[in-house]
């Protein structure tokens, strides 16, 4: 059917790209915003991703597709099983990681789970039928359009997504199940401003604009045509260059624990968010987890200088306390604090 | 019709053609006509292009959601006593045609969803409990009754790759017959071997950007319109007339701006009235000076430029001249916005009730709290495939409505008032703009000046939009107060009409000396300030009437007692002190929670 476009085919926007396989590489830093103009990509992008990244292990028949060989944060299903030292443990299967698509018409017992009308009906049973929080387990939960998601959405997302557990209390059912995603939103800033509380969710920010040159347009459209017209042979054409990017993702993964943050890497970031002003440790916190997740990407040790302002725009753009009515230059604020702590 | 070049009638049915030929990759058709028998025999045109079995919906501006992605199917599941799913609209129409009707009303939310869908083929339906998933793909028709600056929310144009103009069409010239099925059937099988080179896309995408077009997607979907062009012209290659045609049907009535070179002149003031003395169907003749038609175009980049321009409306053209390469400003979605309903609130929950009045029944919650008991009933009732539903099931939905509210700037950009003044009257409206964010409120911004007033922004929410329109706004001129006031009477009674609270934030020295009809004479345009100031008053709207003047006068504060308004001088009061007595007024109507069971 529908193939996704390969995520290594997309042109340009390397921002956009860098943001995302960062937030693939450590969860943690807490997702990916990305705002922009019309048709530059950003549906495409995430989709992309969906298909590039390795798959991972999960219990099998479990709804929320529990990590296997876990004790704590598992869900109702997994923590009933039999003890690991009583029985044999639970059977693994290997999945594709969930990129989750939040409709914008979705009705909120479909995000967060509601009873099993099937059941209920047919059977007279009270189940529970998990939502898209419990698909997005573990992978990544998606809303194209976030400004124009409804308001009661966007509490039970926020909720969630803070303690990375979704609590069902409706209809008679009491369940919590964990949800842990990376939320990836995107948005045209024409269509109205997002509200502070979840731009703040957002680990990393980025606006992506349409190419100015002739040439990088020609060949964005030279390739969307090759793949509308073929999609198969335009995804084996790419498949070598997205194989090597998976391999750097999963070598990324694994070194992701071993990179080195330096005491000093951790005062820089801390300078640096008090000279914007940012609220709270999350700037902080973004800063590093992003830096250390660029490192493992490139290979590099430890967390220096040069990472941490690499990423500093992405991180902090979003978080500054700022003139709502002054977006344009969040960019340009933080390069110059970047100047002024980190010298020209 | 002069020249050799087809009406517009003929360009009309062109684009029905070409759209049939390729209704994905076109993306859709932008209708812009009256309802009208023009328009209806244009439909008549393009129904008679498909095939028997193409689908063709249509869809109303206000569309549930649960019609236009699919949902539970509640005749049905109470049938069978088992949850059964309904497609919507848009799976329905797969392989066919959707007719988006009054699309310049359309909600930006039912064009975001349309605008999905289109993007991934697919519709995903998380709603009532049920998940599916529907492959579809169609064309669109957007029927666009737009007057003056009207639109269909950006993210529905920008998917739509031809636009029809048939505003200007008298059934008189309705003479051609354009394509018939054999035609479009004969093109759909040539158009898959047509190659796309590289010239033909660099050329596009060159004409694009020089006129620009912003989004890639105008350009691709020029690209793919050439190809039809070439199949329903029966060529296997495609012309550079294809490509020429395809500029001018695609991105002509997109451009932004008009490319300046060395051979044209800037946008000087006599070309633009120019511009406006030709025919709108004349589109063989270069509207640029005699001298840009002495450079001959030589490569294809040159000719699908020149003919794209060559196209572009004349009143478009000499709006762009006059803004020049700065590109014109094109707002978004304000009718959308404008003539969205009344906020029907959101549904907070629903709780156990009986059906009275106009509540309203929540019926998969109903389903719900029914379901449990189903067994248990059925032992004690008669044999019934059914539901069995009793009245303790009920639940009625719960509604929280919150009346939001707009805030119409007035700001009097007029000489006496502006040049002094203007830099701290936006100082004062950045900070209010800056509280209505927080509250997300909408804003409006209106400016007068000369011998009229302008809305510069339409309701809206995105605040970076109305802080570029203030950055940007000039001044100098007379001073219209009558016509600032009727227009923000005007407005101010649309946001009522939507069912928002609009509060008036008038920025002037009062010093009116410009009447209505534009004419001088400080006594009559003073004695029109107070009469519009009092229908004002009559309408009982928050207002406050900042004075913009060096020292506070008695004629700002008697204008402002006329309107029933607050009166804050801003030479005692800085820009924070202004943005407080805003939030004041603003205070006794801040959105109350209203809970209720509305239909």
């Amino acid at each position: 059917m529908n193939r996704p476009f390969p995520f290594s085919a997309i042109v340009g926007q390397d921002d956009m790209k860098r943001a995302l396989l960062l937030a693939a590489i450590d969860p943690a830093i807490g997702g990916v915003l990305i705002f922009g103009d019309r048709g530059t990509g950003k549906s495409t992008a995430i989709r992309a991703l969906a298909a590039l990244l390795p798959p991972m292990k999960a219990i099998e028949n479990c709804p929320y597709h529990c990590e296997p060989g876990r004790s704590a944060g598992l869900c109702p299903v997994c923590s009933q099983t039999p003890d690991a030292n009583t029985s044999k443990p639970p059977k693994s299967i290997t999945l594709p990681v969930p990129v989750v698509d939040l409709p914008l018409g979705a009705t909120e017992d479909r995000v967060v789970g509601a009873l099993d009308l099937e059941r209920a009906l047919t059977k007279g049973e009270k189940a529970f039928q998990p939502g898209l929080l419990a698909r997005a387990h573990r992978g990544f939960l998606y809303i194209d359009e976030a400004n124009l998601l409804e308001d009661h959405l966007v509490d039970v997302l926020l909720d969630v997504a803070a303690s990375g557990e979704n609590v069902v209390e409706r209809e008679g059912l009491s369940i919590r199940h964990p949800a842990r995603f990376v939320l990836v939103g995107s948005g045209n800033p024409e269509e109205g401003e997002l509200r502070p509380q979840l731009l703040d969710r957002f680990g990393l920010s980025v606006d992506v604009t349409t190419p100015t040159d002739v040439k990088t347009r020609v060949e964005v459209i030279r390739r969307r045509d090759d793949f509308d017209r073929d999609q198969e042979a335009f995804t084996n054409k790419w498949s070598a260059e997205e194989a090597s990017l998976r391999e750097k993702l999963v070598a990324a993964k694994k070194r992701l624990a071993k990179v080195i943050t330096p005491d000093a890497a951790v005062e820089r970031a801390a300078e640096l968010c008090l000279h914007l002003g940012t609220d709270g440790l999350r700037g902080e916190l973004t800063l590093i987890r992003t830096a250390r997740a660029l490192c493992a990407l490139e290979g590099t040790k430890k967390i220096g200088d040069q990472q941490l302002r690499s990423i500093a725009a992405m991180a902090l753009r979003h978080r500054l306390r700022r003139n709502p009515l002054d977006d344009s230059r969040a960019t340009t604020r933080v390069e110059r604090a970047l100047e002024e702590v980190f010298g020209g | 019709m002069t020249g050799a070049g087809p009406t517009v009638w003929e360009n009309a049915l062109l684009a029905a053609a070409v759209h049939t030929v390729m209704p994905t990759a076109t993306g859709g058709i932008r209708l812009r006509a009256h309802a009208g028998p023009v328009r209806d025999e244009w439909l008549t045109k393009f129904k008679e292009l498909q095939t028997m079995q193409t689908p063709v919906r249509r869809i109303p501006a206000q569309i549930a959601d649960n019609r236009l992605l699919g949902g539970l199917d509640l005749a049905a599941t109470l049938q069978q006593g088992r949850p059964v799913a309904e497609k919507g609209l848009l799976a329905e129409a797969n392989g066919g045609f959707l007719l988006l009707a009054m699309a310049e009303r359309m909600e930006k939310s039912t064009a975001a969803k349309i605008a999905v869908v289109v993007d991934q083929g697919m519709v995903t339906t998380e709603r009532d409990g049920l998940a599916f998933v529907s492959h579809t793909r169609f064309g669109l028709i957007a029927l666009d009754e737009g007057i003056d600056d009207e639109e269909p929310p950006n993210s529905l144009t920008e998917r739509l790759g031809l636009v029809v103009d048939l505003r200007s069409v008298s059934h008189r010239e309705m003479d051609a017959d354009g394509y018939v099925l054999q035609d479009i059937a004969e093109a759909k099988s040539r158009v898959a071997s047509i190659e796309i080179n590289e010239e033909v896309t660099t050329a596009i995408c060159a004409a694009s950007m020089a006129l620009g077009v912003n989004s890639l997607r105008a350009a691709m979907h020029a690209i793919q319109t050439a190809r039809a062009l070439a199949a329903l012209a029966g060529r296997s290659k495609i012309s550079d007339e294809d490509v020429a045609n395809a500029a001018m049907m695609v991105l002509s009535p997109k451009a932004t701006q008009v490319p300046q070179t060395d051979t044209k002149s800037e946008a000087s003031p006599e070309e633009a009235p120019d511009n406006e003395d030709r025919p709108p169907q004349q589109n063989d003749t270069s509207p640029e000076d005699p001298d840009s038609e002495k450079k001959e175009p030589t490569t294809l980049e040159d000719v699908v430029l020149d003919a794209a321009i060559a196209s572009i409306p004349p009143e478009l053209l000499a709006a762009l001249k006059l803004v020049g390469a700065k590109g014109l400003a094109r707002a978004s979605g304000k009718s959308g916005q404008i003539q969205k309903k009344a906020s029907r609130g959101r549904i907070i929950g629903s709780r156990q009730g009986s059906i009275r009045g106009n509540a309203k029944l929540d019926v998969i919650a109903t389903l719900r709290s029914a379901a449990p008991w189903q067994n248990f009933r059925r032992r004690y009732a008669p044999a019934s495939s059914r539901i069995l539903v009793r009245s303790d099931d009920f639940r009625i939905a719960q509604y929280c409505q919150r009346s939001q509210t707009c805030t119409i700037f007035v700001v009097d950009a007029s000489g006496s008032s502006a040049l002094q003044r203007l830099a701290e009257a936006k100082g004062a409206i950045r900070l209010l703009l800056a509280e209505c964010y927080i509250r997300r409120d909408e804003v409006a911004l209106i400016s007068f000046r000369g011998a009229s007033a302008e809305i510069l922004l339409p309701p809206t929410r995105a605040l970076v939009r109305a802080q570029r329109a203030l950055a940007a706004l000039p001044g100098g001129g007379g001073t219209p107060l009558a016509a600032g006031i009727d227009s923000a009477i005007a407005l101010a009674s649309a946001v009522q009409r939507n069912g928002h609270t609009p509060t008036i934030v008038f920025m002037s020295d009062a010093r009116a000396n410009v009447c209505r009809d534009g004419s001088g004479g400080r006594n009559e345009a003073q004695a029109e300030a107070r009469s519009a100031a009092r229908s004002l008053a009559a309408m009982q709207i928050n207002t406050i009437l900042i004075d913009t003047s060096p020292k506070p006068q008695q004629l700002a504060a008697e204008l402002a007692a006329l309107m029933g308004g607050r009166y804050v001088p801003l030479p005692q009061a800085n820009a924070q002190h202004v943005a407080q007595a805003v939030g004041l007024l603003q205070k006794s109507t801040t959105p109350k929670i209203e809970h209720r069971g509305a239909a």
